[in-house]
């Protein structure tokens, strides 16, 4: 199995082409296409005496030598070994490595290499995630659409099988790159970093990756981006955001979708907003229809932002308020038992 | 969370350090997991067991560690204690919350020889 990805070995794929598992070398360094990571071997020993209580197994006293072992361009992990004298009654002599490195460390490290390259290039790359069928891709044809010439994207898209999503884009006129994670429930940060190895996204341009639909998994895989935008349906409940609370506190913005459906839906709009709000306090709301193109200058506005920030070099630390995001506080009008058109009023 | 993945990484994060280290075989792999952090401890320890397997970690004790969530009230200002994602604070009630403890999933150490 992927260690990175989880996915089956080879069952992954970038283009239809099965994607080079990182490389490790024998120092443990670990590099993607699209960005290198280095190493700082620092060692030194000193003695140091201390009690190991392992968990159950009667405690003893060491007295052993500590040898450090930094590595990493980034502040994690450090390795430190009891290497003699650990010793459990009745089994062979056991050591204990202290190792304290965050699960995701590697997958990390990669997105820091994949959003450093972004930057330096001034690209404003955004996340894109939503449960399946939220409307992701028909939002992107649309986005493109509008922007026209005045803005280059590239795409990278994600999902388990075919390349239909990457192909829609492309009829737009604008490129893109397929990953099927093959059995897969996410994109990570190597797969990203192959795929923009690939897709070379222009200079001072937006790059959105569409992950795999999916509101739990991709929570906390770092890819790299400026931000997560989650897309939301108004066909799938006031309450997604709290029955999904760690997608929706790592967004920066709810784009909410379908919204020409709401005449003929009883869905609480306010409701929604709220919820979202209440599990992320700070997160933007456009509310937009993929389909009639209501809310998409808003939506064109809040790119626009970041994409001038992003060309100033600070791409990761315009949050929705430095964006000015529009936060619009819808009012329906009141529903009568025949349904009324609904006006979502942004301002 | 996708505790296959995560168990894999954890995997991949063992066997960095026993290679560095020239051991044979884990024993026991702790990791502190926050209780913020939306992971599933049994789903980790059953998807760590079909990972380790004809590996060096095959068969070690997974113990996990929980540590406690915590955030600060902007209504309150001040620090509180928060068991689950969602959660309200449990003084005021209100949601204006902001993580600061608890969101972590760390392997913090190995037993092996």
């Amino acid at each position: 199995m992927c260690s990175t990805c989880g996915c089956g070995s080879g069952e992954a794929s970038v283009d239809g082409e099965a994607h080079g598992h990182e490389h490790r070398s024998v120092d443990g360094t670990t590099h993607t296409p699209y960005g290198t990571t280095h190493t700082h071997d620092m060692a030194h020993t000193h003695g140091a005496t201390h009690t190991h209580d392992h968990h159950g197994v009667p405690a003893h006293v060491h007295a052993h030598a500590h040898a450090h072992c930094a590595h990493g361009f980034d502040s994690a992990p450090v390795l430190e070994s009891a290497p003699v004298q650990a010793h459990t009654a009745g089994l062979a002599p056991s050591r204990m490595l202290r190792i304290e490195q965050d699960i995701l460390s590697h997958n990390d490290a990669l997105a820091a290499q994949n959003r450093k390259a972004l930057q330096q290039r001034g690209i404003f790359a955004l996340n894109l995630v939503s449960s399946p069928g939220a409307g992701k891709t028909a939002l992107l044809v649309k986005t493109i659409r509008a922007l026209g010439d005045r803005r280059e994207i590239s795409v990278i898209e994600g999902d388990q099988q075919t390349s239909n999503d990457a192909e829609r884009i492309r009829a737009t006129g604008a490129r893109a790159v397929q990953i099927n994670t093959g059995k897969g429930c996410h994109l990570d940060a190597h797969m990203v970093g192959h795929a923009l190895a690939r897709l070379e996204p222009s200079q001072g341009g937006i790059l959105m990756i569409e992950n795999v639909g999916n509101l739990v998994c991709p929570a906390a895989f770092d890819l790299g981006e400026a931000h997560k935008v989650v897309v939301l349906s108004v066909t799938e409940g006031e309450d997604k955001p709290l029955k999904y609370p760690d997608m929706f506190r790592r967004a920066s913005l709810m784009l909410l979708n379908k919204i020409d459906l709401l005449p003929y839906l009883e869905f609480d709009l306010g409701l929604c907003i709220a919820n979202a709000r209440r599990t992320n306090p700070d997160i933007g709301v456009i509310c937009v229809s993929a389909v009639t193109g209501e809310g998409i200058p808003d939506w064109l506005v809040w790119l626009e932002q970041g994409v001038r920030s992003a060309h100033a070099g600070g791409a990761k630390t315009a949050t929705s308020a430095d964006c000015h995001v529009r936060e619009p506080e819808p009012v329906l009008e009141a529903r009568e038992p025949e349904p009324v058109p609904a006006q979502v009023q942004t301002q | 969370m996708h505790e296959m993945t995560l168990a894999v990484s954890v995997l991949q994060i063992v066997e960095d350090a026993v290679r560095r280290e020239g051991l044979r075989h884990v024993r026991a792999v702790w990791l502190e997991i926050g209780q913020l952090a939306s992971v599933e401890p049994e789903a980790m320890r059953f998807c760590f067991d079909a990972v380790a397997r004809d590996s060096v970690a095959e068969g070690a004790r997974l113990e996990i560690v929980t540590t406690a969530g915590a955030a600060w009230c902007n209504l309150c200002s001040k620090a509180v204690a928060l068991a689950e994602l969602g959660a309200p604070c449990p003084h005021c009630g209100g949601y204006r919350l902001r993580l600061t403890e608890g969101t972590g999933m760390r392997v913090m150490e190995l037993e092996g020889e």
